[in-house]
């Protein structure tokens, strides 16, 4: 078995390594601290608790045999349908930020930085949120991580206009893009991100996506993800956060597409009288693979966390929805919250879900509770008694299971799309 | 005249039981019938049958609706050609507004008759119209389908969508009961509104009370799965002075 694991990976990383730049933002501490634990611990398969779903080792040997990190680029036309008409986008590019394809205007109080391109201070910050030596994934991107961008949100600017991150990679053979960045609110600032992965060409694309990012005191980020990538397209995205005192970290995490898609949302509650609210939705179809892994982490007193992740299973595809609640001792006063409601569509389908508390103070308010079932044939019914027809009556009831999360999105634009988009599940 | 509906020797199962053992019923249009019967009589069974639910099996017998063999038809084709049902228990829909629902609704049955989809305008004239029929008011009919309804709420929720839907042949599956005397008046109020010579309704309950209020012509009572009794008003009130056990006793080895 071991030898089995270092195989995939040390094939992944021969593959990788000879056309990678050295990275060069990142200290060679760090770096080596990286490589080893990847070589240590190899890519996950099953057998890894977190992965048990999700067995990448395998999805490596069998999409991902010769990797050839042949990239190609896009133009500003390919783009233009995912642009959104009132945001500010910025494009990462197999990896690397764009400035070329990016926005020129930037917001007032709004600096963009390649990691290349910053200051020795600025530097310091990347890798300070996501530790190397907790998942091969952080490793694996910190070895060999893109040129992303630090993305720093100036104290006491409120943006008026959302930032939307679009996340390009295109090729025409298997490739493995570690895209990543920083993004960094100052106290008193308040942002909305989307952002959104992108694939072209014919190539078998995988992702291995990590943002570190810091909200700091009484600092608002809402933060909207997007997913829809076609069956060329494998992901692991991990999003690293850390929320500071009176602050909110908002996401909604919507998930329509992919072939597989592994997402590691980890939240860490750093500040009292914080709040971080996780939402997801996805819709899983074909032998599709999308596996919600979510963390919140109340490591202070007086802190609110609240989640709301909802599936479907459709074909012969698999849903996971693993939901993992700390609170630690000295976290009292904790509010925490979760629920995961799911709709099997076929007999062949799967979804897994398993919410994990573990709590170490005592006077908390903690609940969770999951459901996963079949269409409500009595709801069913009773709209075809009304005259509406079997298929548009479970395309209702769908649209309606999707729309509490749905309707947290407050970009107009994205959420229309989103929903037009969702109308074909 | 010829009949709206004709039920002849309906036989239904649940799960391999026998619910019903052989219905005969004949409505015409422009009339009121009754049913009544004891708890596990059939009652709620033979309106899930009309209205198509699949959990039963009619394993005998057939049903005519305006020309037509009701059972071959999918639940929705039986209320695009006209019949309804106001549900015993009405289902909440979370995150369905009662509204969209309706004009759904409304416009599928249109797209069924050939007709084009409802104006905006119209539509909500309509609602407006229908509304005041039962005394629905504004927030309720925004809110989502039933969701967080009072039981009277949603029974009067029923009798708007049968207002909004105008059909042939509407069945009552014990709309009365939950319901207090006020909710009860304006339900028979709106159902005697609604009520012409082109439609009929089937009225199914437990207790003589909504007969009140909503006149039958022909009174049924059911018992074991069979229509033992046949009558006009009467037989009702005769039946609330009796008590139900009389006719067990009667029909116990029916």
């Amino acid at each position: 078995m071991i030898a089995e694991k270092s195989n995939t990976t040390q094939q992944i990383i021969n593959s990788i390594s000879s056309s990678a730049n050295k990275v060069s933002f990142i200290n060679d501490t760090t770096l080596t601290k990286a490589l080893l634990y990847l070589e240590n611990k190899g890519i996950p398969n099953n057998k890894h608790e977190e992965y048990k779903y999700c067995n990448m080792d395998a999805v490596f040997k069998r999409e991902f045999k010769n990797i050839a990190q042949k990239f190609e680029t896009v133009t500003n036309a390919n783009l233009k349908p995912y642009k959104l008409d009132d945001a500010v986008t910025l494009v990462v590019l197999n990896g690397n930020y764009s400035e070329e394809l990016s926005d020129k205007i930037i917001l007032k109080g709004v600096h963009i930085n390649s990691f290349s391109n910053l200051d020795d201070k600025g530097k310091k910050l990347i890798a300070s949120i996501a530790d190397v030596e907790s998942d091969a994934f952080i490793a694996l991107n910190t070895a060999f991580s893109g040129n992303g961008f630090h993305l720093r949100i100036e104290k006491n600017e409120i943006l008026q206009m959302p930032i939307h991150i679009l996340y390009v990679s295109s090729s025409q053979s298997e490739i493995l893009v570690n895209t990543r960045n920083l993004i960094e609110l100052q106290e008193n600032s308040e942002a909305t991100i989307i952002e959104q992965q992108i694939i072209f060409g014919e190539g078998k694309i995988f992702t291995n996506f990590l943002s570190e990012k810091f909200v700091a005191e009484n600092a608002k980020l809402t933060s909207y993800i997007f997913q829809n990538e076609s069956e060329k397209g494998f992901s692991v995205n991990t999003n690293q956060v850390k929320v500071e005192r009176n602050s909110i970290y908002d996401n909604t995490t919507v998930t329509l597409g992919g072939q597989v898609v592994r997402n590691n949302h980890n939240v860490a509650l750093l500040g009292e009288n914080s709040i971080a609210h996780l939402n997801g939705f996805f819709s899983a179809k074909q032998n599709q693979l999308i596996d919600n892994h979510t963390l919140v982490d109340h490591q202070v007193p007086n802190c609110e966390s609240n989640e709301l992740y909802k599936g479907l299973a459709n074909d012969k595809s698999v849903g996971v929805f693993n939901g993992k609640i700390y609170v630690r001792k000295d976290a009292q006063k904790t509010n925490a919250y979760q629920s995961s409601k799911n709709i099997l569509l076929s007999d062949d389908a799967t979804i897994n879900t398993k919410p994990q508390l573990e709590i170490y103070a005592n006077d908390v308010k903690c609940s969770h509770g999951t459901s996963t079932g079949k269409i409500d044939e009595n709801a069913l019914f009773y709209l075809n008694t009304r005259g509406i027809g079997k298929e548009s009556g479970r395309k209702i009831l769908l649209a309606s299971f999707a729309q509490e999360v749905i309707d947290k999105i407050e970009v107009e634009e994205l959420k229309r799309r989103i929903l037009e988009k969702a109308e074909m599940i | 005249m010829e009949n709206l509906i004709t039920i002849k020797n309906l036989h239904a199962s649940v799960d391999g039981k026998e619910i019903l053992k052989g219905i005969n019923l004949e409505i015409k249009a422009g009339e009121v019938h009754a049913i009544m019967g004891p708890n596990g009589s059939g009652k709620s069974t033979l309106s899930s049958v009309l209205a198509g639910k699949d959990d039963y099996e009619v394993t005998e017998g057939e049903v005519m609706f305006n020309g037509q063999n009701l059972l071959d038809m999918e639940a929705e084709d039986r209320a695009r050609e006209g019949l309804f049902l106001a549900f015993q228990y009405p289902v909440e829909i979370p995150g369905v507004s009662n509204i969209n629902f309706l004009k759904t609704a409304l416009n599928e049955i249109r797209e069924y008759k050939g007709l084009e989809p409802i104006a905006a305008k119209d539509f909500l004239a309509l609602v407006k119209e229908k509304q005041k029929l039962v005394e629905l008011d504004n927030r309720l009919t925004n809110r989502s389908v039933n969701e967080g309804f009072s039981g009277g709420e949603k029974k009067r929720n029923e009798i708007f969508q049968m207002a909004m839907l105008e059909p042939k042949l509407a069945i009552l599956d014990e709309t009365d009961s939950g319901l207090d005397i006020d909710a009860l008046k304006i339900v028979a109020n709106g159902v005697n509104t609604l009520k012409n010579k082109n439609n009929a309704f089937i009225v199914i309950t437990h207790y003589q009370r909504l007969l009140d209020y909503i006149v039958p012509d022909f009174v049924h009572i059911l018992y074991n799965g069979k229509i033992v009794k046949s009558g006009t008003k009467e037989l009702a009130l005769e039946l609330e002075a009796k008590g139900y056990d009389e006719i067990k006793k009667q029909f116990e080895t029916v």
